[in-house]
C-alpha cells in the first residue's frame, strides 16, 4: 500500500481527471481524500494506492502528465502523519453498553450520538487504530460506517 | 475597444500562426463563423465533424503545425471524438473548438448539449471548458502551448455561447504561465554515457525508431548516427519516413507485419536503441518475447513510456534531436562486420515477397505508386489491409510523407486526411492508399474535394471485403467468415462521377502504370479503383501474442 500525496489545481474537473486515470488504466484505489490547502488555489489529495513497484511508478509517471497535477509525493516512505476520521454507529444493548463505552474510551474515540438502540462514535487516527477500533465493535453489531479515508502530511525535520 | 469572445478567438488562433481551420457550423458556433467573415484564417467546410478533425490531423501530421478543427456543440462536438482519439494516440498537435451551449443553459440537458470535456478526458492531453470570455485569449495561448510542446498531443477548448458572444479588451497574454507543465528536452548527460558505452562495444546493435524522431525532427541527426556507425535501423509504421528506405541501415518494419530481416535482427540484437518509440503491442506483443538479448536504451520524451511495457536498461528522458544529436557526438562505432554479415544473410533469404500469378496484386499496385510517385508525393492511407501493405511496399523516404493512423488504427482516417495534407501541401502530390471498406467510412469528404477543387488521388484496392479481418477468419477462425464480405458497395467510378471527380477502374496488372501516370497527371481529383484478388492476405504476420521470430508466410 502506498500513500502518494499530490498537489493539484483547485479547480473543478481535476478530481475526474485523476481518478479516470485510475480508472482507465486499471489502477486500484484504496482510498482518496480532497482538501484545499494553505494554498487556495491548491487542493491536495491523499490517494492510498495497491500495487508493486511498477505500477505505483506507472501511477506516478501518468500523474504527472496531467497538467492540473503540480506535484506528488509518495509519503509511505518517508515519515508522516497519516490521520483518517470515523464515524461508527453501533447497536448496543443495556447489558454491553459500559462495555462499548469502556472500549470507545481505551481507544481515544468519544460517543457524539446516541439513540435508544445506538451510539455513534467518532474516532480519529492512523488507519491501523481505526482498523482495530472497527474489529473490536464488529462483535456488537455495526450499523453504519462512515470512514474518510487517510490524509496525510510529511512529519517536520527534527530541530 | 471591446470585442466579441468570436473575434478574441480568431485573433487569438492567428497570434499563434494559425491560417486554415476545418470545421462544420452549427447553433452554437454561429458567432465564430460570423467572425471567419472578418478574419484572414481560411476556413474550409468538411461534410461530417469526424472528416473536420482527420483533416485538421492530416494537416498537422504533414507540415508539423498545429491542426485545428470548429464544431459545435452536442452532436457535432461528439463527432470530433473518433480525429481526437486518432491524434491521441499519434501524438500529433491538434487543438479542437467546440461551441458549448449558454452557461445559464449548462447541466440541463439542453439541446444540442453534450458534456464534451467530460467525453474526451481519456483522449486529450489537456482540455477547457470555458465560460469567459476574459479566458479567451489565455486558453488559446496555453492549448497550442500545449498540443505542440512536449509530447504533442490534441488540446480540447470548449466555449459557452455566451462567452463567444460577450465583449471584451483583447489582451492576450505575453507568455504562457503553466506551473505544473514541464518538457523535458535535454536528456540526462549520465545515461547518455552509459549508452554511447553500451552502443561502442556493442557486438550486435540496433536501432529501433518510431514517430518520436519525426516528431522531434530528429532525421538529420539519425542520418548522422547510421552513417557514423553503420548500425542498422527498423521502424515502427510511425517512425517509416524518418530515415529513407533506400538508407543502407534499413531493415524495414518491424513487428506484426513487419520484415522477417526486422524483426530477426530485433530478437537477435544485444543492444537495442529505441528512439521515440512506445512498444505498442502490434510492435512488442506482451513485451515478455521482445528482444530478450538486448540491453534496452529508450530514448522518449514522455518519461511514462519510458519502463511500461518492456524492461530499460538505459532511460534517456529527453528530445529525440538533441540525445540523438550528442549520441552522434560521443559514439565510437562499434566492430559490427559478423552482424551485418548475418542481416545479409537473413535480406537474401527472407525479402518481402508476394505471389506473382498475374492477378491484379495490390502490392504491386503500391509499388508502382511508389516508382511514378518519386518525390512529389505525401500518402494517406486508410486502416486494414490497404494501410500494411503501404507500409511493407511503398518505399517511404522523407519525414511527414507517409499519414496513417498507428495507434487507434481509424478506418476513414486516409480520405479527410488526404484533405488536410493536400491544404498543407499544395505543391505536392496526395495520394489516399484505400480500401472498399475504409474509403465508405468517410466518403462524404469527396465533396469537400470537389468543393475545393483538391486534387487528391484515391487509390481503392477493392476485395470486396474487410481484408484484414477476413484474414484473422481465415488464419485463426478455421475460415468462418463473420461480417466481412462488402457485397453491396456502389460502382466507385460513377460514384466518383456523381462527386464530379474522375474515375478509373483497373482490373488488369498491364493498365496499372499507365493508369497511374495518367490519374497523377491530370490537374483534378480522382478515383481509382483496382480490383483485386479477394484472398490476397497480408504477410509475413506474427500471430497476436507471439514472438517476433513465429512468423507466418515469411
Amino acid at each position: 500500500m502506498h500513500t502518494l500525496s499530490v498537489l493539484v489545481d483547485n479547480h473543478p474537473g481535476v478530481l475526474t481527471r485523476v481518478s479516470g486515470l485510475f480508472a482507465r488504466r486499471g489502477y486500484n484505489i484504496e482510498s482518496l481524500t480532497v482538501c484545499e490547502t494553505e494554498n487556495p488555489d491548491i487542493s491536495r489529495m491523499t490517494i492510498v494506492v495497491d500495487g508493486d513497484d511498477w505500477v505505483i511508478e506507472q501511477v506516478t509517471k501518468q500523474l504527472h502528465k496531467l497538467v492540473a497535477v503540480h506535484k506528488i509525493n509518495d509519503i509511505s516512505e518517508e515519515s508522516a502523519v497519516e490521520r483518517e476520521l470515523a464515524l461508527i454507529k453501533v447497536r448496543v444493548k443495556a447489558e454491553n453498553r459500559v462495555e462499548i463505552l469502556q472500549t470507545t474510551d481505551i481507544f481515544r474515540a468519544r460517543v457524539v450520538d446516541m439513540g435508544r438502540s445506538s451510539l455513534t462514535i467518532e474516532a480519529t487516527g492512523d488507519k491501523v487504530k481505526v482498523d482495530a477500533l472497527v474489529k473490536t465493535l464488529r462483535p456488537y453489531g455495526i450499523v453504519e460506517l462512515a470512514r474518510t479515508g487517510i490524509v496525510a502530511i510529511v512529519r517536520a525535520e527534527a530541530n | 475597444m471591446k470585442i466579441t469572445g468570436a473575434d478574441v478567438l480568431l485573433k487569438s488562433l492567428e497570434l499563434e500562426g494559425v491560417d486554415v481551420v476545418f470545421g462544420y457550423p452549427g447553433a452554437t458556433v454561429i458567432s465564430i463563423y460570423d467572425a471567419l467573415l472578418n478574419s484572414k484564417i481560411k476556413h474550409y467546410m468538411v461534410r461530417h465533424e469526424q472528416g473536420a478533425a482527420h483533416a485538421a490531423d492530416g494537416y498537422a501530421r504533414s507540415t508539423g503545425k498545429v491542426g485545428v478543427c470548429l464544431s459545435t456543440s452536442g452532436p457535432g462536438a461528439t463527432n470530433l471524438v473518433t480525429g481526437i482519439a486518432t491524434s491521441y494516440m499519434d501524438s500529433t498537435p491538434l487543438v479542437a473548438i467546440t461551441g458549448q451551449v449558454g452557461t445559464t443553459a449548462l447541466g440541463l440537458d439542453s439541446f444540442q448539449e453534450a458534456d464534451i470535456t467530460g467525453i474526451t478526458l481519456p483522449v486529450t492531453k489537456h482540455s477547457y471548458l470555458v465560460k469567459k470570455v476574459e479566458d479567451v485569449a489565455r486558453v488559446v495561448r496555453e492549448a497550442f502551448y500545449l498540443a505542440r510542446s512536449g509530447r504533442p498531443g490534441p488540446v480540447l477548448i470548449d466555449i459557452t455561447k455566451d462567452a463567444l458572444d460577450a465583449m471584451t479588451e483583447f489582451n492576450p497574454p505575453e507568455k504562457v504561465q503553466l506551473r505544473s507543465y514541464k518538457v523535458f528536452s535535454k536528456g540526462n548527460g549520465g545515461k547518455i554515457a552509459e549508452a554511447t558505452a553500451a552502443l561502442s562495444k556493442a557486438k550486435k546493435p540496433l536501432i529501433c525508431v518510431g514517430g518520436g524522431v519525426i516528431t522531434a525532427g530528429a532525421s538529420p541527426e539519425l542520418l548522422d548516427l547510421l552513417q557514423k556507425t553503420d548500425i542498422p535501423v527498423v521502424s515502427t509504421l510511425m517512425g517509416l519516413g524518418s530515415v529513407s528506405a533506400k538508407e543502407k541501415a534499413w531493415l524495414g518494419m518491424l513487428g506484426m507485419h513487419g520484415t522477417p530481416t526486422a524483426n530477426y535482427a530485433v530478437n537477435d540484437c544485444d543492444v537495442l536503441l529505441a528512439v521515440g518509440v512506445r512498444f505498442s503491442d502490434r510492435v512488442a506483443g506482451q513485451g515478455k518475447k521482445f528482444a530478450p538479448n538486448a540491453t534496452v536504451i529508450h530514448v522518449d520524451i514522455d518519461p511514462a513510456e519510458i519502463g511500461k511495457v518492456i524492461r530499460v536498461a538505459i532511460p534517456i528522458v529527453g528530445d529525440a534531436k538533441s540525445v540523438l544529436g550528442e549520441l552522434v557526438q560521443r559514439v565510437t562505432p562499434p566492430e559490427i562486420d559478423e552482424w551485418l554479415e548475418k542481416i545479409s544473410l537473413w535480406r537474401k533469404e527472407y525479402p518481402l515477397r508476394y505471389e506473382k500469378n498475374g492477378q491484379l496484386k495490390p502490392q504491386y499496385v503500391i509499388q508502382q505508386l511508389c516508382e511514378v510517385l518519386g518525390d512529389r508525393g505525401i500518402v494517406t492511407t486508410e486502416v486494414g489491409q490497404n494501410q500494411m501493405w503501404t507500409a511493407q511496399h511503398f518505399a517511404v523516404k522523407k519525414p511527414r510523407t507517409l499519414i496513417t493512423s498507428g495507434g487507434l488504427g481509424t478506418m476513414g482516417f486516409g480520405l479527410p486526411a488526404a484533405v488536410g495534407v493536400q491544404i498543407g501541401n499544395p505543391d505536392k502530390v496526395v495520394v489516399d492508399i484505400a480500401g472498399d471498406g475504409s474509403i465508405q467510412m468517410n466518403i462524404q469528404e469527396l465533396s469537400t474535394v470537389k468543393q475545393y477543387q483538391l486534387p487528391v488521388k484515391v487509390v481503392i484496392l477493392n476485395n470486396s471485403s474487410l481484408g484484414l479481418v477476413k484474414q484473422w477468419q481465415a488464419l485463426f477462425f478455421e475460415e468462418r467468415y463473420s461480417g466481412v464480405h462488402l457485397e453491396a458497395s456502389p460502382d466507385f467510378v460513377k460514384l466518383a462521377e456523381a462527386y464530379g471527380i474522375k474515375g478509373y477502374r483497373i482490373t488488369d496488372s498491364s493498365q496499372v502504370r499507365a493508369t497511374l501516370e495518367e490519374a497523377i497527371a491530370y490537374p483534378g481529383p480522382v478515383i481509382m479503383d483496382f480490383v483485386i484478388p479477394p484472398d490476397e492476405k497480408v504477410l509475413p504476420m506474427v500471430p497476436p501474442g507471439k514472438g517476433l521470430t513465429e512468423m507466418l508466410g515469411r
